[in-house]
């Protein structure tokens, strides 16, 4: 059905499914909302799907396999992206909302070239199209390369690569990238070879841009290429004058890159400096300096009689806990110390995990008590009369450097200020570096014992021997 | 210059949406906690996956023949599909957590 009945329901369903985008995200920053707003919007997203299926074109018998292919497309896709979203484990979800934006970008970029394709055999050069085409198919390609290389390192299969002069050769590769991109749209006869041409740079700009950048500053990153997949299906919005498209696409688009700021904010620093700092490489060297002390070993038995006999205990919580699985235990030692009259609480850093918010989620997760997690200024308010501080796989967050240190690369980041607390523990594998690949001087200082061991190992140690006391 | 103006006077309509959803994108999200970080952008990430009514135009306009666009608009089907039903699926199990705990 089409003619103007079809027509109409096709653009009410797309309104509605623009409210359902704007709702959904409204929705999605209160904590109790935030679950119905997510299916609002998938709903809404359904509703605009089935809709186009249906009245964008009359159904005729030549074009069976259009539908076909278009029914097998959502098939494979959807058992796909089921299995892989349902089986991946929550300490990797940063990497899977990573590869799913990809994804996006990807679709977005093969949009652009099926368009050029098209524009190629009516002959009908539009500039204004031409410039959508081309930097959809740019933005799309880097957020896809981008969100690759995202996906690889925080899987741990692709190392930091920071090489000198990188910086000079992204920017030539951006310049070469609108030059190229702007000569293109501006030819009275575009050329498929300067288009490949322009795909193949985007491609190498994404993945050089994403090498360099650190392992701390993933998730920033990931922010940014999302709002870039965003601002990418909004140039498909334009080619087919899609309202929905065009209003999702920018409403992400803009959402995602004040996200990314407040990402930023969280750690202190500012956007141009993540890019442009390339926190992996330089961090070693500001580091190398620091001179060892000696650090203090401490038993379980002797860390559980510490425990036992506290007033208030605060846990750090890093990713360590989580790639150790042991955030049930934690809870497990919360309940062991709540018999003995122990205030229990953890005191989570905005960044905390790979993410913002990620740590809060691996806890819930466990069934921790949502009012037992206090935000990084509280727990600070309150470490002066903690008797206690357990650090679990925690690192950069708790790293003095960051307040006294100025040549550090993390100087500026706020941290929870654990020296204020009475005692400290860390619990750690080995005294390997965090993430940000820098010493840490809290591991040396008078105050801080060592508990080394698996931090789900030498929790249930603590449990067991809390529980004997 | 006038082939400037003419681009954007022809899609006048267009830019205002753009600059109004611009300001709608900021205010929406501007008081989120930072404990909701995650979910929302996996759930942003799962929206922008509207790109797939992109996906399906071409595949619907595309001539039975031209199988260089059929291909190309089934990889773009399933690109889409996978953006759309991961994005919404992983930020669902994450928000399932948030929602165990409330019922306590």
């Amino acid at each position: 059905m089409t003619g103007i009945l079809g027509n109409s329901i096709l653009e009410i369903c797309y309104i509605a499914a623009s409210i359902t985008f704007i709702l959904g995200l409204k929705m999605l920053s209160s904590p109790d909302k935030a679950r119905k707003g997510n299916l609002y919007a998938a709903y809404g997203m359904g509703l605009a799907i089935v809709a186009t299926i249906l009245f964008k074109e009359e159904f005729s018998s030549e074009k069976t396999l259009n539908y076909v292919l278009i029914f097998a497309g959502l098939l494979v896709g959807t058992v796909v992206g089921t299995r892989m979203a349902l089986k991946v484990k929550m300490t990797a979800m940063p990497q899977m909302v990573s590869f799913f934006n990809g994804m996006g970008g990807a679709c977005a970029a093969v949009i652009s070239l099926v368009e050029f394709d098209h524009v190629m055999h009516t002959g009908e050069f539009d500039l204004g199209l031409m410039i959508v085409i081309i930097l959809g198919l740019i933005i799309g390609s880097v957020s896809f390369a981008g969100s690759i290389i995202a996906y690889g390192k925080l899987e741990g299969k692709i190392g930091d690569k920071a090489f000198p002069g990188s910086q000079i050769i992204n920017i030539l590769l951006l310049i070469a990238i609108v030059g190229l991109g702007g000569y293109l749209a501006s030819m009275s006869v575009p050329s498929s070879t300067l288009l490949y041409a322009v795909l193949g740079i985007s491609l190498l700009y994404g993945v050089l841009f994403v090498m360099p950048i650190g392992g701390a500053d993933m998730p920033v990153v990931i922010s940014l290429l999302n709002s870039f997949t965003g601002v990418a299906a909004a140039f498909g919005g334009f080619i087919y004058g899609n309202q929905a498209m065009l209003t999702g696409g920018i409403l992400v688009g803009s959402a995602g890159t004040i996200l990314t700021v407040l990402m930023c904010t969280a750690m202190n620093r500012s956007l141009a400096n993540v890019i442009i700092g390339s926190f992996g490489g330089g961090g070693a060297a500001a580091a190398a300096g620091g001179e060892q002390g000696t650090v203090k070993e401490i038993t379980a038995t002797d860390a559980a009689i510490l425990l036992a006999y506290a007033s208030k205990v605060s846990v750090v919580p890093g990713y360590g806990l989580a790639v150790a699985q042991a955030q049930h235990t934690v809870h497990s030692l919360e309940k062991a110390l709540d018999d003995k009259g122990v205030e229990f609480t953890y005191a989570i850093h905005p960044v905390a995990g790979r993410m913002p918010g990620h740590m809060n989620v691996l806890l819930a997760e466990a069934d921790v008590p949502y009012p037992k997690l206090l935000e990084m200024e509280d727990a600070n308010d309150q470490m002066a009369n903690t008797d206690v501080v357990l650090v679990i796989g925690a690192n950069d967050v708790v790293n003095p450097a960051a307040e006294n240190d100025p040549s550090s690369p993390i100087y500026g980041m706020p941290i929870i200020q654990v020296l204020d607390a009475k005692n400290v523990i860390v619990m750690k594998r080995s005294m390997g570096k965090g993430y940000a690949g820098i010493e840490n001087e809290l591991f040396f200082h008078d105050k801080n014992r060592m508990l080394f061991g698996d931090a789900k190992d030498s929790l249930e140690k603590l449990i067991a021997e809390v529980k004997s006391l | 210059m006038d082939q400037i103006l003419t681009l954007f006077y022809e899609n006048r309509e267009f830019i205002f949406l753009i600059i109004v959803s611009i300001f709608l994108g900021i205010e929406v999200i501007s008081n989120v906690p930072a404990v909701l970080h995650t979910p929302l952008m996996s759930g942003a990430n799962a929206i922008h996956g509207v790109v797939i009514i992109g996906s399906i135009i071409i595949m619907l306009e595309a001539d039975p023949t031209n199988y260089f666009a059929l291909i190309l608009g089934f990889l773009a089907v399933v690109l889409g599909t996978l953006n759309v039903v991961g994005g919404f699926v992983v930020t669902n199990r994450m928000l399932e957590m948030f929602k165990k705990k409330d019922k306590k």
